[in-house]
């Protein structure tokens, strides 16, 4: 999936994939198939947006990639390093430049750590002291996403939900990383309060030109921060390309059925909505061949037995995993 | 016709160690049979106090509830247990966000159906019983009934517990039927076809249902008329078009310009509302939205001293709940959309 | 914001979690009562030599000469009277007042030393294995799981005079330290296990919460994941269940004292006394009531304080 013109990615994905033994009773069962074969890039300052249902493996592939979980196969290249199988000691100094945000504004914050102590912990573990000091670098974090420094020496417990958000943010820009995983970062906020995070995101993301990997349910959300979607379905990508593509002429017919299902205040009516029926099937038996085939409004007898591949037209940037996409607009069939 | 619910003047507030929250506070809508009314309003609003309220819910040694509620004609508030239970389940039921709290783990799926329904036919025989149960998760769209029945709510996914959710709800064919962000834990094309399930549902019974929703995506997609709320009280009411397409109030404006669209300039900046929502401890004094209004400074402080009464504004059945006059909202508010651009 | 937000506001600023714990223990009486309590039980303990220096009367001190024939206390109520605050233990004619003093520093002594020694072993072993995991959180397990299946009564019994026969011969007088070491370790061995189980949930639990994990994605060692994350959030509950043992090993030492297998005669101990005075239940009830109601408050106002303890840390209720 490289293009000879463009520059060397910083993150490169090549046949992802995490297994979890199965738990419980069904000792006979095969593993949980959470993510299953992803390949993806991201390059410096872009950002990746990966969308799909509860469940298709969106957090497991955030983890992966920042190694709080290990691999089961495939590849992650960071930077021009492997660090598919890198331990702790080899991963140090890479740590700086890879940095994780959480969805949950109450779990993801030390609750006996001052909010202070909670932003310098990835300069404290990694021993980094920047010019000025670290308290400096702190105050100056956390006026840079819009909190009062002076609130250096409160607790958690004393902020809202969406100021808790913006803590996480500060803490993971604190070490100046040049990769952010965001998993659901404004999911738990309510609308008023996710706009000013979301804002505030896209504000520091240009201005620091760091990549993004946005991890969301919400397409909307997606929309207005990624320049590229990668949409996920039982742990495969089925269609990834750049934002207007994925939007304006999705190609996949799970794509289009997602974006048709999202209740929009402009619509009227769901005249125009493509029902899909049943929910998505279980990670630990996916269906054969095209793991979407059982709510396909579009399957048929190929698709399962044969696992379409992630693919994509000589020099489109658009790769979609369908043995019948919609017709490219302009193209004929 | 006369309204199904009606809620008038309805206040509750908790006795708390930190003070009194008023969790609601002066609050008067009503529903038709057969209509839906969407209740908006971000955490902490009141629409979950408000709903159990309806339903009698509260624990009256921590609650303080008052007003009036009638349900089919009957005023509720200061009913004993026993009446307003019988109300519950049979006349008015719910619909929880959460189907797995609401439901018993170790029970299967059909008999606790069947025991919601017993409670209220009390002459029912097991196999009549049983067989209502089955048409109604048949009727819900949940494939093999009859397999279904006699399996463990943890065999279920999320969008069929959902289901299960609503064919206990509407065993007993109630009249009224409050959802509390029923579709909030599910996927989106879970969620479409609920609301569609919902919406058929209605068709067919004539339900009036009260839709609890922090989506307003969901609300312009089902209901017919729209409450939406803020710290406890109604700031903006009318029918869906009314309020979504052509909004009064200030924080509907905020709210709807918060929320990141499908369509239109990806690229330009959602329109957050500055601030955070009031604690219900110490609501701001005048109209509580005034700390992050951007236009309480054109109501020569008003705003800040005077509570809002809930006003017609604009079309007939319109109703806001602002001290600007509707002309001068009128002017502001096209004065704000030319200059950054967002019209919805 | 109204004055009374901005108020609340500067009064609550920057205090953390502890601290608001130790505002709504102050606030709480029934914990005040019962830290009253305790603090005089502790100085009475601490201050033991003062007292018998004041009071002027050794715990080994016989007085005869105010027994009756049969050996009762003269005088009403077994022999209270102003040099003997608590009148005398018929037979022997010790005073009880002094005694109990006595008492109630090894008890207490015995008590908290276990109590520690438990809480170390346990939020030790506890951590490691809830944080590893792996094979030393089966192993551990194993152990945990191999204590809780020993009946601590039959081991005591079995235990104490085998151990003391080992280090001391037949005859040979056991000096009092060894006999109170034995008690502890004894409690120390059985205890740890609750301790340990408590603890490897409580990390099990927190493990899995996302500020763990920043702090591992941030590339955090062994060190910082536990003493930095993982204990600051663990010590509440360690702490009550502190609270809670420490009462636990007073009945424990007394309980043993009393079937004979804990403190020998020559430290004064509340078992020891109580067992004594069931002779004279009859003839003289105030032997036994002095001993029985200061275990009982000693007790009662532990279990009070550790309850009130972890209300007043109790999570749920921080806002
Ligand atoms: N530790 C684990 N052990 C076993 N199965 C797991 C584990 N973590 C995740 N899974 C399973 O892997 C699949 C993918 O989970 P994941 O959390 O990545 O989904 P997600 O896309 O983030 O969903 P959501 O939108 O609900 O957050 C699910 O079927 C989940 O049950
Ligand atoms: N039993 C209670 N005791 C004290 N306060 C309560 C109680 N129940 C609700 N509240 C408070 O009442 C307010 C309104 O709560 P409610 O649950 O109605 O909000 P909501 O609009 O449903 O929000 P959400 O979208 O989060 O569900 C909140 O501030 C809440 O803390
Ligand atoms: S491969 Fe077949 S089943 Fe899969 S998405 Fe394409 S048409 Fe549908
Ligand atoms: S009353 Fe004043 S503060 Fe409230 S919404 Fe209207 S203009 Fe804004
Ligand atoms: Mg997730
Ligand atoms: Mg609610």
């Amino acid at each position: 999936m490289t293009d000879a013109a463009t520059p060397e990615p910083l993150l490169r994905v090549r046949g992802l994939t995490k297994h979890f033994p199965a738990r419980g009773g069904r000792r006979r069962s095969g593993p949980v198939r959470a993510v299953d074969g992803l390949d993806f890039e991201v390059r410096a300052g872009e950002t990746l947006g990966l969308v799909g249902e509860s469940g298709c493996g969106k957090t497991t592939t955030g983890r992966l990639l920042v190694r709080l979980l290990e691999p089961t196969g495939g590849s992650i290249e960071f930077a021009g390093r492997d660090i598919t199988h890198a331990g702790r000691r080899k991963l140090r100094p890479l740590r700086p430049d890879l940095q994780i945000i959480f969805q949950d504004p109450y779990a993801s914050l030390n609750p006996r750590h001052t909010v202070g102590r909670i932003i310098a912990m990835p300069l404290q573990v990694n021993g980094i002291t920047p010019a000025g000091g670290r308290k400096a670098r702190v105050r100056e974090l956390m006026e840079l996403v819009g909190l009062n420094p002076e609130h250096y020496d409160r607790y958690p417990h004393e902020f809202s939900g969406g100021q808790r958000q913006r803590i996480g943010i500060a803490r993971a820009l604190a070490p100046g990383p040049r990769l952010v995983v965001a998993d659901e970062p404004v999911s738990a906020l309510d609308v008023s309060i996710q706009a000013q995070v979301v804002n505030l995101l896209r504000d520091l993301q240009r201005e620091l030109g760091l990549a993004f990997v946005f991890i969301a349910h919400d397409l909307a959300v997606v929309r207005h921060f990624c320049q590229r979607v990668a949409v996920m379905y039982l742990g495969r990508i089925v269609e990834i390309g750049a934002r207007d593509d994925i939007y304006e002429r999705p190609r996949h017919p799970y794509t289009r059925a997602l974006l048709s299902a999202v209740p929009e205040v402009t619509r009227s009516g769901p005249a125009d909505r493509i029902r899909l029926t049943g929910d998505v099937p279980s990670a630990l038996d996916p269906p054969s061949g095209c793991r979407f085939r059982t709510r396909c409004p579009k399957a048929r007898d190929r698709c399962s037995v044969e696992e379409p591949a992630l693919t994509r037209r000589d020099g489109a940037d658009q790769a979609i995993a369908c043995h019948y996409p919609e017709p490219e607009p302009g193209a004929v069939g | 016709m006369d309204p199904y619910l009606r809620v008038e003047d309805l206040r509750v507030s908790f006795n708390t160690t930190d003070g009194v929250v008023r969790a609601v506070d002066g609050l008067s809508f009503s529903v038709e049979r057969g209509r839906t009314l969407g209740v908006v309003g971000e955490s902490g609003s009141g629409k979950s106090v408000t709903s159990l309220a309806i339903l009698g819910l509260h624990d009256p040694r921590r609650a303080t509830v008052t007003g009036g509620i009638t349900v089919g004609g009957r005023q509720l508030i200061g009913r004993p247990e026993s009446e307003v239970r019988r109300l519950r389940g049979r006349d008015a039921a719910m619909i929880f966000q959460d189907p797995l709290s609401a439901l018993h783990p170790y029970y299967p799926v059909g008999r606790q159906i069947a025991e919601a329904y017993r409670v209220h036919h009390r002459g029912a025989g097991r196999a009549e019983t049983r067989r209502r149960v089955i048409e109604l998760l048949d009727r819900v769209g949940i494939p093999q009934p009859g397999r279904r029945y006699d399996q463990y709510p943890h065999e279920f996914s999320g969008g069929m517990r959902q289901r299960v959710m609503i064919a206990m709800a509407l065993v007993n064919d109630p009249d009224l039927l409050i959802a509390d962000e029923p579709t909030t834990a599910l996927d989106v094309t879970v969620q479409a076809q609920i609301l569609e399930l919902l919406a058929d549902l209605q068709a067919e019974s004539g339900t009036a249902i009260v839709l609890i929703t922090h989506d307003l995506g969901v609300v312009s997609q089902v209901a017919d008329e729209v409450l939406v709320m803020y710290a406890g009280r109604a700031v903006e009411q009318g029918t869906v078009e009314q309020v979504l397409l052509r909004p009064q109030h200030p924080y509907t404006w905020g709210l709807l310009s918060s929320v990141p669209s499908l369509r239109g300039d990806a690229e330009a900046d959602l329109r957050p509302i500055p601030g955070n929502p009031p604690s219900l401890i110490d609501v701001p004094a005048g109209c509580a939205f005034h700390p992050r209004c951007r236009y309480a400074e054109h109501t020569a402080g008003r705003c800040g001293t005077e509570l809002p009464e809930l006003r017609a504004a604009g079309t007939a059945g319109h109703r806001v709940a602002c001290h600007l006059r509707t002309e001068e909202r009128a002017r502001r508010y096209a004065e704000d959309v030319a200059r950054v651009g967002v019209a919805r | 914001m109204s004055e009374r937000a901005e108020r609340q506001d500067r009064r609550l600023a920057g205090r953390s979690p502890g601290q608001l714990a130790w505002l709504r223990l102050r606030r709480d009486r029934t914990a005040l009562v019962s830290g009253a309590v305790l603090t005089l039980f502790v100085l009475v303990a601490c201050g033991a030599s003062l007292i018998e220096l004041a009071y002027g009367i050794d715990p080994r001190d016989q007085f005869q000469g105010k027994l009756d024939g049969s050996g009762m206390p003269l005088g009403y109520a077994g022999g209270i009277s102003t040099e003997h605050f608590f009148g005398l233990e018929p037979g022997l004619g010790r005073d009880i007042f002094i005694r109990l003093v006595h008492g109630l520093r090894w008890s207490l002594v015995i008590a908290l030393a276990a109590a520690v020694l438990t809480a170390v072993i346990g939020v030790v072993l506890g951590t490691l294995a809830g944080y590893l995991g792996g094979w030393l959180d089966a192993v551990v397990s194993w152990i945990t799981d191999l204590t809780l299946a020993m009946p601590f009564l039959v081991v005591a019994l079995a235990l104490t005079p085998t151990v003391t026969l080992r280090f001391y011969g037949q005859r040979d007088a056991v000096p009092p330290a060894f006999g109170i070491a034995v008690l502890i370790a004894i409690f120390a061995v059985f205890g740890w296990t609750s301790t340990a189980r408590l603890v490897r949930g409580q990390v099990i639990a927190l493990r899995e919460r996302e500020f763990v994990e920043a702090a591992r994605a941030s590339g955090a060692g062994l060190g910082h994941m536990l003493f930095r994350q993982l204990l600051p959030n663990i010590w509440a509950p360690i702490l009550v269940s502190f609270s809670l043992a420490v009462p636990q090993f007073i009945t424990g030492e007394a309980a043993l004292s009393f079937i004979g297998v804990g403190l020998g005669e020559e430290i004064p101990s509340f078992g020891r006394m109580i067992y004594q005075s069931l002779e004279y239940l009859q003839t003289d009830p105030a032997f036994v009531f002095f001993p029985g109601v200061t275990i009982f408050a000693l007790v009662f106002a532990f279990n009070l304080f550790g309850d009130a303890l972890r209300d007043a840390l109790d999570p749920k209720s921080v806002r």
